[in-house]
Formats: structure tokens, sequence, C-alpha cells
């Protein structure tokens, strides 16, 4: 085929799409759920709609399916399209995956965060999906003037039982248009599902093994300058004044700016250096002499930090918000208590693809780019900081390299706005690996006191739990910061409180200049590890083994199918006698994790890890290649943060720059993972998160089944075990 | 300012640059190819390895005056329809996840079995430990090599 064949080609099926009638189905508002609006694209109405709604069928039978959702690593660019395609009985290859634009009006939430991605939306799309195959069904049968249910969809075409006719779809669209979606569709009984739970490979993979992908470093605007901005190390301070005559004799730099960006309540300040290549204007960085204000607030030290929190944890003002019975009574009279602390660190999200965006500010609107994880976040919040009215700020998802919940902040696409506000350019602002780790939002470190009572029968008859650290929600604008931190159990399955006849749980605030923000199953990545090292901590004390213990706290058929499946898989009870296995079981984001690690000594005394084993119960889901992918990964990354990284504060900045201090787990670290999905029709729950929490507890179990020693302190040296 | 001649992937450029320029921006910015991906800046992820005389390196560490007139390949130079042994792997085990660092882990990945057909754990250990993978894709990764060896020497027996 010769180039302009393809442009002809090209051009004949946009034009077509055009003037001609298209099937587009999409919800109007996903606040009225259920609700199913067929758009004509004639209609003046529609003019706006039919690009963003979720399916559009054309008229040559091509369909195109609208991905509300981010694709930072986790699925949903496959995720999504396979749920459609299911119902919609097309071949996921004959279909077209585009990003949605962020729109709150026609997506609802695109916020991909909270593992939402799926749990979030797949019963609409279900019904969705399934409403336009109906319609299509239902304008073939009228066109063959024969009754509906002798008529079936498959593959992109409906067919006739009787005749064998068969149309395709793009032949039906104009009739199907005409019809009133109807409201009664049947799903699928997930038995007889052909795409969804199966593993079909993921679309994006071929576009990630050529380099074809674009992430948002990789886009590019015709005119777009450059830029890296230096910031206020210290999160609080303000430029006093600053020196860019080196700066500007650089070749290739335009602008030299002073710009503000919005961080929670405050305002993050830097010097941005604008020039036509990145090269230059990090160049020109280099010449930029800053002098910062740096008064009015504290220069911590990550010593002090943690200080003040063991120091909050015994007297500080407990914000206490779950509670039943009388824990002081119990924990006051039993002979039988337990106490410990446990501590986590601050971590860096340290995404692949440092942070970027890129923004055009022209004739009063403004079209930002970048790798981002709420778009419709960035318009409707970032539209008012640049003085512009949402429905005036497009906001374009790219492919994101890594995002754990740092892309959702919305921090770099306001400070691009503004630099292309200012510079009245097309503009690509860059942060540096150092940029994007030493300036945070960082994961909160934490710290948790818990106590604990066993009664007679070896059960917990008390649980406390004294949690100091950073409350995210304090940091907004207008926040009471006498409210409780209501993520501070996050992770730790509510069903245990059933069995639990005495329990408190309470935060204390600690305030800090350090911005904080969700990290990868947020508070649960922390939590995990002080309430389910105390569990083990409280099953050794009652001398019961650990699976049973837990087991008998639980009265939920789902955690009992859980944990036997670990048992069952790890050979649990037939460990040899060098052998140290561990369990952790937590619920994050409406998904069941129990995973048990297996560790030994090495010849040299050394302890290693074996092996993990992790079974998953996330209800119904999509794609069990991609969730054990996101297994294997969870535990990657929790590995780093209990035995590789932390992010500590010196004089008020962050210590560790870039990977040469701040330490990744490489392919050499990594022990062999075995996952287990359990199968079951419970609602769907999260996938991205939901396996990292129970990694750190079960390591630091097994570490104490093996060598008795107890680890309560994260990060720490497996080789120091 | 200086002018150089790059030969990338069979093709000759030439670029205008400060001679101190590292080649992974010459590539990215000034030739446009954006499949080879900035991650450290300091040569410790490898998300910018390319080949140089058909060795691994560092482009993110490596100034455009070093590389004048010697072979340098990129991502897009292995194949750009995904038909070289290790692109296939690396689709046939479902190892990209963002996919940021991919590009860098199968540059490496291509280097090493290029050495060496059949390598071993250990070998995979030390040809990939200079590369992050953030999602954690590692495992995939060790069993793609695996499965790139296979596919080359079932080739070669072909052959």
């Amino acid at each position: 085929m010769t180039a302009n064949s393809k442009i002809s080609r090209r051009n004949f099926i946009r034009i077509s799409s055009i003037s001609s009638a298209a099937l587009t189905l999409g919800f109007y508002k996903a606040a009225s759920g259920s609700v199913v609006s067929v758009i004509n694209p004639a209609s003046e109405t529609a003019r706006n709609v039919e690009l963003n709604a979720w399916i559009s069928i054309d008229p040559l039978g091509k369909v195109t399916i609208i991905n509300h959702r981010s694709e930072m690593g986790q699925g949903a660019f496959q995720s999504i399209p396979q749920i459609i395609a299911e119902e919609l009985e097309v071949d996921l290859n004959d279909v077209n995956i585009v990003f949605a634009q962020g729109s709150q009006t026609l997506y609802g939430s695109q916020i991909t965060g909270g593992s939402s991605t799926i749990r979030g939306s797949y019963k609409k799309l279900l019904h969705l999906s399934a409403t336009a195959r109906e319609m299509l069904i239902s304008a073939a049968a009228k066109k063959w003037n024969a009754p509906s249910s002798e008529c079936y969809a498959e593959n992109g075409n409906v067919i006739h039982r009787g005749s064998g006719r068969k149309a395709n779809y793009g032949s039906l669209v104009e009739e199907a248009v005409r019809l009133q979606p109807p409201t009664d569709v049947k799903l699928k009984d997930p038995k007889d599902y052909k795409i969804i739970r199966k593993p079909m490979p993921r679309q994006d993979t071929p576009l990630k093994t050529n380099g074809t992908a674009t992430f948002g470093l990789d886009k590019r605007l015709p005119g777009m300058l450059y830029a890296v901005v230096e910031r206020n190390p210290r999160f609080l301070g303000k430029v006093k004044s600053f020196d860019d005559s080196g700066t500007k004799a650089v070749p290739g730099v335009k602008h030299v700016i002073k710009v503000q960006m919005n961080v929670f309540s405050h305002k993050r300040e830097g010097v941005a250096v604008v020039a036509d290549s990145l090269w230059s204007a990090m160049q020109g960085r280099k010449k930029l002499k800053v002098e910062w204000d740096d008064s009015g607030f504290e220069h911590h030290s990550t010593d002090q930090l943690y200080a003040r929190m063991r120091e909050d944890v015994k007297s500080g003002k407990l914000h206490s918000f779950k509670t039943k019975g009388d824990v002081d009574r119990i924990l006051s009279s039993s002979g039988n208590v337990l106490e410990a602390v446990y501590e986590t660190p601050y971590e860096a999200h340290a995404c692949m693809e440092p942070l970027n965006c890129i923004a055009d500010f022209k004739d009063g609107k403004c079209v930002i780019w970048g790798p981002i994880q709420g778009p419709d976040w960035v318009q409707a919040e970032v539209a008012p900081m640049i003085g512009l009215k949402p429905e005036d700020v497009t906001v374009n998802m790219t492919f994101l390299g890594g995002g754990f919940g740092r892309k959702a902040f919305l921090d770099y696409p306001h400070e691009a706005a503004l630099i292309s506000k200012e510079i009245k350019a097309p503009v690509q602002v860059v942060w540096t690996r150092e940029d994007d780790m030493t300036q945070g939002p960082f994961r909160p470190g934490m710290l948790y006191q818990c106590k604990g009572a066993l009664s007679e029968h070896g059960s917990i008859a008390a649980f406390e739990t004294r949690i100091a650290g950073q409350n995210m929600g304090h940091q907004n604008p207008g926040a009471d910061r006498n409210s409780y931190n209501d993520s501070a159990t996050e992770g730790l399955p509510e069903t245990y409180l059933n069995s639990f006849p005495n329990y408190r749980f309470g935060d204390v605030p600690l305030e800090s200049p350090v911005p904080v923000m969700w990290w990868r199953s947020v508070y649960s990545s922390t939590n995990a590890f002080a309430f389910e090292s105390f569990l083990d901590e409280m099953a050794v004390a009652a001398k019961k083994d650990p699976i049973d213990f837990r087991k008998q706290h639980f009265w939920d058929g789902r955690y009992h199918a859980v944990l036997d499946k670990l048992m069952e898989v790890s050979n649990w009870k037939q460990r040899k006698a060098n052998e140290g296995y561990g369990v952790a079981l937590t619920e994050c984001f409406a998904s069941i994790v129990g995973e048990v690690v297996k560790v030994s000594r090495k010849s040299d005394g050394k302890v290693q890890i074996d092996k993990v084993w992790a079974v998953m119960d996330c209800g119904w889901y999509v794609n069990p290649d991609v969730i054990r992918a996101q297994v294997e990964g969870s535990i990657v990354m929790a590995y780093g943060a209990s035995n590789f990284h932390a992010t500590e504060f010196k004089d008020g900045k962050a210590v560790q720059q870039n990977f040469n201090t701040y330490v990744m787990p490489r392919i050499n670290d990594i022990p062999e993972i075995d996952v287990h999905i359990i199968d079951n029709e419970e609602k769907a729950g999260g996938v991205g998160e939901p396996s990292l929490p129970p990694f750190a507890p079960a390591l630091t179990n097994a570490i104490f089944d093996l060598t008795g020693k107890r680890i309560r302190k994260l990060p720490f040296a497996l080789k120091e075990a | 300012m200086a002018s150089f001649n790059l030969k990338i992937n069979n093709k000759s450029y030439t670029v205008e640059a400060d001679p101190a320029m590292p080649l992974l921006w010459a590539i990215r910015d000034l030739v446009g190819l954006t499949g080879t991906k900035y991650g450290c800046g300091i040569a410790q992820c490898g998300a910018c390895t390319v080949h140089l005389n058909g060795v691994p390196v560092r482009s993110c560490s490596l100034p455009v005056s070093n590389v004048a007139n010697k072979e340098i390949t990129t991502i897009e130079g292995l194949s750009t329809d995904n038909s070289h042994p290790v692109q296939q792997a690396w689709i046939q085990e479902q190892v990209p996840q963002c996919g940021y660092c991919q590009s860098g882990q199968i540059m490496a990945a291509t280097a090493l079995l290029k050495k060496n057909p059949n390598p071993n754990d250990k070998d995979i250990d030390t040809a990939m430990q200079g590369h992050i993978c953030r999602c954690g894709t590692y495992p995939r990764i060790r069993k793609a090599i695996k499965t790139a060896s296979s596919i080359m020497n079932s080739k070669a027996s072909v052959k």
C-alpha cells in the first residue's frame, strides 16, 4: 500500500463517520447511573458528546471504545475494553481504544485511584454494552422482518438463527440509532464469558515493546518550549530574589520567571527556566542563583519527626474514632497484655517517568497533555486556579510511566498552565529525577503503638492502636484539624472487629511542612505492617498457629477461604526446621489478599527469601493475567519499601534525590512469586493496590519464625536480620 | 554548538548540539526518536539504554561528542513491527505494565542474548541488574529472556 492510499482511506473513514449516523452510547451523567442515552450525532446536542461517549460504532462497523481511566501500568487500557467487548459481542482486536478527555459530566469520576476502575464501573459498562448489542439485534430483526428472539450477535455481526443471514454492525447502525434503548437487557451468566476472565494479552503491550507508546514526556506540540523549574527544597519557603544573568546567557533560554503552584493549603515557589530545548533549559537552570526565604516554619529532620511521634502516642491528644467496650479496664486488669511500637518510613513514589506536563494557554482556553491520573480533576480544579472555566480547559491523558497516586495531584499541571499563560506559548514542564524525588508529596511516615490483651481461651480480649503521623486530609484548605484520620485502620479487615470484644483506634496527627499524599494502597501500605505484625505477636503469645489464630477471629467465609488456600499452596503445615514461614492478610479497596513468605538461612548465615505465595480474592474480575501482574508488581514494590528505600529529611529537605541513594530492588533481589486468584461472584474489588500491604508483615513474621527476632521498624536490611 | 554525524538505526543524522549534551537528549529531542527514555540522568536506572557498536550503554551519561560516527541502535532499530525475538518474547510473557522502562530492559536483554544465546539465571541477574522497573515486572523479564532465547535458538536451528 502506498502512503497516499493510506491517507485517503483514513480521510474517508473520518469523513464518513462525521457525515453519517453513528451509534454512540454513553451515560450523560454517571450520577444518574442507569440512564443510557442514545445520541444521534447529526443532532445539535450530540455534537460535543459524540466523541466523548463510551462506545461508538460507525457505518463501516468500526468500534471505538473510549477509555475514561488512565493507564499507568495497572491494565485499565485492557480491562475496560475487555468488559465492553464481552457484552457487545465484538472481537477485542477489532476495537479501537481511545483515551477520554477529562470530563466529569460525561464519565463521572475519572480519578484512577483507590483501585476503583473496574469495581466502580463494571456494572454500568456491562449494561451499556449489552444495551448496544440488543439495539443492533433489534435493528437487524426489523430489517429482516424477523423476531428479535431468532437473532443473536457474534463477533461484530447479527446473525439470524434460522436462515443464517448475517449483518455487520456497521450496516445496522443507521437503523439502530432510531430505536429506543431497551431498559431490561439481560447480562450474561459469568460461566458463559468468552472474553472476561480470560488472560487476554494487553492491547498496549505491542506499543510498549517497540517504543511507540506515547508517554507524557514523548508528547510534542508545534512550537512547544521546554521548562525546568528550580523549586524551594524546603516545601514552604519563598523566593526572596533570583539572579538570572548567567541563565539568560545560555543559548536557547527564552524566559526566566517566578512561579507558584498550589500544594494543598500552601504555595510552592520556584523559578522556571524556559528554553527552546530541554537541554538548554537544564543548562540555564544550573546558572540560576536563587535566594530563598525559609523563615517561619520548621526545618525538620527525620529523627525529630519520629521522636515527636513517639511522644505523641504516649501523651498526645488522641482522636479516637473506632471504639467498642472498655479497652482501658481490660488492659489494666489483664495479666496478659502485649505492647509493641511499629514504625514505617516516608517514601517517594519514584515513578519511572518523572513528572511532566504540557500546557498550551491561548485565547482564553488551555489545552493540557500529560501523564495524569485524574483528568476530570485537573479540568475542574486547575481551571479556577488559572482563571478559566472548566469547559475552557481540555485535558488529554497520555500513557503514564507509573502513577502510584502521585500523578493524581494537581501541582504539575497547574504549574505548566501558569508558565504557558505567562510566556504565551505551549510549554512542556519537565521535572528531573531529583525534582520528582525531593518535592513530594510523599507517603507519610507513621508510628503505631499497639496494645492487646488475650482472654483465658487465647483469643483477643482487647485491642488498642494509637497512631501518630500526618493526616493527609488535614492539609486541605479549611480542613478541621481536630478531625480523626478515618483511614488509619485501612487494611485491617473490618470483620475482625466483630470478634474483638473491646477495641479502640485513634490517631494523633503530626504537624509538619512535608507534603504527604496517597502512595500505592495509601494508609494500608503502612497500617498493615503494624496490625498484621501485632496479630502475629498475639498469636505467638496465645501459643497458636498464626493462620489458625487469624481464622479464629474471622466470622466470614471469604477470609477463611483465602487463608485455607494459602495454607494449601504454601505447604504451611509441612515446614522444615530450618525454614521460617510468615503470614499476613489484609483488606484494601474491597479485596482480600493473604500472603505467605518463606525464608531460610543461606550458607553464610544470612536470611534469604525463598518464595512468596499470594492469594487474591477480588470478587468478580476481568483478566487473571493482569491480576497476577499486579500482585507480582505490588509485592516487588512492597519489598522495596520494606527493605531497600526510604525518604529521610535533614534540615527540612529530602535527603534521597536519585536512585543512587533511593535504592530500588533489582531483578537479582526478587524471589519466586506464586499468585492464586479466588473464583467467586462477590462484588468486584480493587486489583492494582491490595496485594501491597500484606508483604512486609508476612516477611517480618517469617523472619521471627526463623530467628525469634521481631522487626518493628521499616525499612530493614535483610542481611542484618 | 557543533555539528555531529550520528548513525542511528542504520540512518545518518546531522545534529547541531552542545558537545556536552548527552546522547539521550540528542536522540529524543534532536533526532526525534522518543522510545529511549529519561529515568535518572545518572546511569542508575537503565531506562535510556541504547547499543553503541552493539554494546549496551547509558545514553543519559554519554556526551554526544563521544559517539559521532559510531553505530547506535535504539529500541526503534530492533524492529518497528515487533518482529525481533526479544520483542516477541516480551509480548508472549506480557512483561510491560506501565512500560516506561521496557525499552531499556529490551535493549539490555537483546545485548545479553547476542553475547550469550543461553543465559542462566545468574547471567540474567548480571546483565539486567542495572535496570530498575518500578512496576516490578522482574519475574516476567526473567521468563521473557528465556523465551526469547528459545525463539532465537529454534530460528537458528531452522536455518
